[in-house]
């Protein structure tokens, strides 16, 4: 999938999250979303994108999300 | 004429009055209090004569033929506007009224045509049966007097005539517009004899009238009649069955003879619609029997081969054999499957079963995905339940409605009518919607506010609504205290109490006054009872699931959740979005909204269906077609759905299904979709198969089959048959046998069974030990979550911008007589009322841009051009324009975007910037798509050969 559409997807979800005071809440709340909705497929390329691509365009806290809960994301 | 199979007790039900006892011929009876004595003697078992009274109307006592005489009082009252009193004693029967009732009859009868034996009312005419019951035998007065026998017909409802010399001016059909209906299309003009019906003094087809039917059935002779029963003449029997249009599920009795259908009537013991209906329900049911329907499976190897016509074996094993062949060479994630709101449950919950069981993977989908999706994600997330709150009937007792994003008339029909019914009574109206639509003003209903926000601002509306309750001290503080949980109450009454949310600062943003907001939550909070009622408007937002959190989070703090007249509540577009919804169509949920990542839930269906089951989420629609680009999806089956025309962003959608190498389509028609398929089963329409649809107040209402499948199979057969084929047998004798399973595996539904909706007609979920009966209304004592739980809600604004380039915002919507991709009604006389979609855009733009009502003009987003009609309209706001997506050549949704709701994807249909100007010919991707339609055309069996096409890549 274009991975522009899936950073465009991730931080949209972001925006969301962005609005719970405490940091760490907001990024378990990106992360959580991700892994109950997004197929394996579209979290394995937003992981690749991240890795190879230092996760360019993410918004600070959809980049601090899957980072932090990169075990979880990963597809099982 | 009503039908033949209810009985009518001549005034309407009372419900909460004390009960009285009186007796009727020697009979006791007892009512409730402001019962009439006609209704009480009807459910004594005693007859009384009438003519201008009927149950679904309020007394009218026009006709006189009702006299009873009441023991200790003088005269001859009407039965049906006398009330019961206790101990009355009443005679329905002596000689002086039997003389009265003759006289009556006589002078109705000196008007009246003699034609009885060529009428097509003959035998159920109320007239005819009234002078058999008075015993008339002779007319005095002979009818060669003054008389109406010459007046014209109007047959220019395509549905109905209306011949005025059958006409017994009993203002039956006028009173069933008023108080039914509500459209108020029908007076009594003129006098005393000079009287007559009129629909404003135009034929009908010219006049205000929706063509809802409810006059027709009101008539109590054949001067408003059926055409369809006009030709047919009387049905031999009735089946009750379920409307397969939109989500209010109106209950039907088909009228057949044999297994034709000779009309369709609303039900009176349906409990979503009381015996009312629109003109898509009652009439609109012709395109079952179209021509154009296929009946014969068909497959071919490339989208640019001629189509073969083979056995259902055949089509149904060279499916199965593409299918697996894909996902050996692509992986079992390479296949999926899309269900249908316009299936019933027990299809999309087999499609479901086989994606999960027979496909190995959770590629499975629904088209609830560009409708409903976010109420499903916000509902579950704030109340614990992906449903709306309430049933319809709770309306009866709100004070206050506020209407967001939702346009009922046109799109709910006879909810609209029962919620006008509510507000001529009294109840305030808030209208949240960009455009002036029709509850802003019609007869005897005016809003109390509109909120004319700009296209996108929802959420900041809610927000402002919602700083205003806070802040004003207007929130319910002891209910949310008992009711949701504290801390996340406490960080939302922080983060909404904040300026930033006030009305004042965001004022600017919605476009509309900081004291029209006020006023609006003012109202909603200040009322006793308030209830929220949401469509498409809310959710085809980038943040569709932030507004439907929104709104939750507004009733609970105003503790308008739990009881009666309150709630919140989606209006849900098609039949059975519900129902598609629940039996898990979506790809991260099993049947009852259980996410696939719960083991628990997985093994108690990996037990019932012998499978493993997959434990991460699947594809949703625009993934799979994302996905489908990058070569990893291959193969799709589609029940009953038409992604091609539906779904935003045409161009993207079409070059995904072209990519793909096997498309199994399912359906009436060919459709959009099934143009790029490889394989076609016939589907069943609603009339040809048993099972079940949901409506949106969660009512489970039973389809039945009236007449055998037109291909051979339902719909839900041909499941079976391609599960059987890949290897994966499914046995089941009926749908009931389905449903058995859904009860067995789902809790909110345990309660459910064929059997029990025989009995009581229909149950709203949950149905189980504990509600064995169903709920009307959800999260009455605690919420299903338990505690009810706020989110914060900052309002986001869509990355659809407008600019210099794209100036205008386009916005969707849908129209009465049409019904979403339009593949059936547009096969019915309901296209005379929108033959092609326009473009409706306010006087002050189209002057700018130089165009007049009519003109061709294009279209232009980001995404793409379409050229469409222009129609002017003063309901638009400046810089707004609408249009609809009924006709597949009309390309809406080459105009629509790829953004969607934040949470489930669900596309932002209702915000897209664009410029519009006048064109002169059709767009090139109207004329790429005619010629590519041309050459589809020519593949199907039968038909000549084209030219190969250059066309629609
Ligand atoms: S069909 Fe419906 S809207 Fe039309 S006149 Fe009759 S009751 Fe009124
Ligand atoms: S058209 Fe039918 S319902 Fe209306 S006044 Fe005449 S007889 Fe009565
Ligand atoms: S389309 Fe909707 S309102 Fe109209 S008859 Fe069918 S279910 Fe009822
Ligand atoms: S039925 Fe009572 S007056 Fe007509």
């Amino acid at each position: 999938m274009e991975p522009t559409k899936l950073v465009k997807m991730a931080n949209e979800i972001a925006a969301f999250f962005a609005a719970e005071p405490d940091p760490k809440v907001a990024a378990e709340g990106v992360a959580s979303h991700l892994k109950r909705f997004w197929d394996p497929r579209m979290r394995a390329q937003l992981l690749a994108w991240v890795d190879g691509h230092a996760g360019a365009g993410l918004v600070p806290l959809a980049l601090e999300a899957v980072r932090a809960k990169r075990a979880d994301l990963a597809p099982r | 004429m009503r039908c033949a199979d209810e009985h009518d007790l001549g005034t309407p039900a009372r419900k909460d009055g004390k009960p009285v006892t009186l007796e009727v011929d020697g009979v006791p009876v007892t009512v409730p209090e402001g019962t009439s004595v006609m209704r009480a003697a009807a459910e004594a078992g005693v007859a009384v004569p009438k003519l201008c009274a009927t149950d679904s109307l309020e007394a009218f006592g026009s006709c006189r033929l009702c006299l009873v005489e009441v023991e200790g009082r003088r005269g001859y009252p009407a039965s049906c506007t006398t009330l019961v009193a206790p101990g009355m004693k009443v005679r329905t029967q002596s000689k002086k009224l039997a003389e009265l009732r003759r006289g009556v009859m006589e002078l109705y009868i000196s008007d009246h045509p003699l034609d009885c034996l060529t009428c097509p009312a003959n035998g159920h005419c109320e007239l005819q049966d009234m002078a058999g019951a008075v015993g008339l035998r002779e007319v005095r007065y002979g009818t060669a007097g003054a008389n109406h026998l010459e007046q014209e017909q109007d047959a220019s409802n395509p549905y109905f005539t209306f011949d005025p010399t059958k006409c017994i001016v009993c203002s039956r059909c006028v009173r069933a517009c008023d108080e039914v209906q509500g459209t108020f299309a029908l007076t009594i003009e003129g006098r005393g004899f000079g009287s007559k019906v009129s629909a404003g003094g135009t034929p009908f087809m010219d006049s205000e009238c929706v063509s809802c039917g409810a006059c027709v059935q009101a008539c109590p002779t054949s001067t408003l009649m059926e055409k369809s029963l006009i030709e047919h003449g009387q049905p031999d029997h009735s089946v009750v069955t379920t409307c397969a249009y939109c989500g209010v599920g109106c209950s039907f009795r088909a009228e057949m003879q044999g297994a034709e259908v000779v009309r369709m009537v609303p039900n009176a013991d349906g409990g979503a619609n009381h015996g009312h209906s629109c003109v898509k329900g009652r009439f609109a049911w012709g395109y079952a029997t179209h021509p154009d329907r296929i009946t014969k499976p068909m497959i071919r190897r490339s989208i640019d081969d001629p189509w073969r016509e083979v056995s259902w074996d055949e089509a149904v094993a060279y499916a199965a054999s593409e299918l697996k062949r894909i996902q050996a060479a692509h992986g079992p994630g390479s296949v999926g499957g899309i269900t249908s709101s316009r299936c019933t449950n027990e299809e999309t919950y087999l499609v479901q079963k086989l994606v999960r069981a027979a496909f190995g993977n959770n590629n499975v989908d629904t088209c609830a995905r560009v409708c409903h999706s976010p109420t499903g994600y916000g509902l579950k997330q704030t109340l614990g339940e992906s449903a709306g709150t309430q049933d319809f009937d709770s309306v009866e007792d709100a004070d206050v409605i506020l209407l967001i994003g939702a346009n009922p008339t046109d799109a709910h029909p006879v909810f609209a009518s029962q919620m006008k019914q509510r507000l001529r009574e009294g109840a305030k109206l808030i209208v949240v919607d960009p455009r002036v639509i029709d509850l802003v003003r019609t007869p005897h209903v005016e809003a109390a506010v509109h909120v004319q926000l700009r296209p996108g601002t929802n959420v900041a509306v809610a927000n402002a609504l919602a700083h205003v309750v806070v802040t004003e001290g207007l929130a319910k503080e002891d209910f949310v205290r008992a009711r949701c949980e504290a801390p996340a109450y406490e960080a939302w009454k922080a983060f909404i109490s904040d300026p930033k949310q006030s009305p004042e600062a965001l004022a600017d943003v919605i476009g509309v006054p900081a004291e029209t907001l006020r006023r609006a939550a003012r109202l909603y909070a200040g009322a006793r009872n308030a209830a929220i009622y949401y469509g498409l408007g809310v959710t085809e937002h980038s943040q569709g699931s932030t507004m439907v959190i929104a709104i939750a989070n507004l009733a609970m703090a105003t503790g308008n959740l739990g009881r009666r007249g309150v709630g919140v509540n989606p209006l849900r577009g098609q039949n059975n979005v519900q129902g598609s919804c629940d039996m898990g169509s979506f790809p991260h949920e099993l049947p009852g909204y259980r996410h696939v990542s719960d083991p628990a839930v997985r093994a108690l269906f990996e037990g019932a269906w012998g499978v493993r089951l997959h434990p991460e989420p699947g594809l949703r629609i625009p993934n799979m077609f994302d996905a489908a680009l990058d070569g990893s999806f291959k193969g799709l089956y589609v029940q009953g759905e038409d992604i091609a025309q539906s779904d935003p962003d045409t161009e993207h959608v079409q070059a995904a299904l072209r990519s793909m190498e096997c498309i199994v389509v399912q359906d009436l028609f060919m459709n959009e979709t099934a143009r790029f398929a490889h394989v076609f089963l016939p589907g069943s329409s609603f009339l040809e198969k048993d099972g079940t649809f949901t409506n949106a107040e969660r009512r489970i209402s039973r389809v039945r089959k009236v007449m055998p499948p037109r291909a051979g199979l339902a719909d839900w057969e041909a499941t079976v048959a391609l599960a059987e084929a890949l290897g994966y047998p499914m046995r089941y004798a009926h749908p009931s046998e389905i449903m058995d399973e859904i009860a067995r595996l789902t809790p909110t539904f345990h309660g459910v069974s064929y059997e029990k909706l025989d009995r009581l007609g229909s149950v709203q979920w949950p149905c189980n030990a504990a509600a064995p009966e169903g709920t009307p209304v959800m999260h009455v004592d605690a919420f299903v979550r338990g505690k009810g739980k706020f989110l914060l809600t900052a309002y986001v604004p869509t990355p659809e911008r407008t600019t210099a380039r794209f100036p205008l915002i386009l916005t969707t919507g849908r129209i009465l007589s049409q019904y979403n991709v339009g593949a059936q009604t547009r096969r019915t006389e309901n296209s005379r009322w929108h033959e092609e979609d326009v473009l409706e855009l306010h006087p002050h733009d189209a002057e700018q841009r130089g165009i007049r009502d009519g003109d061709r003009v294009s279209v232009t987003s980001r995404a793409g051009e379409t050229v469409l009609r222009a129609r002017i309209a003063e309901r638009m706001q400046p810089g707004v324009v609408y249009t609809t997506f009924h006709h597949p050549m009309s390309g809406a949704n080459v105009v629509t975007t790829e953004n969607s709701d934040w949470a489930t994807n669900c596309p932002e249909y209702k915000v897209t910037a664009v410029q519009v100007a006048l064109a002169s010919s059709p767009a090139e991707w109207q004329a790429r798509f005619a010629e590519f339609l041309e050459h589809q055309a020519s593949l199907l069996p039968g038909a000549a050969p084209a030219p190969a096409p250059s066309a629609a890549r």
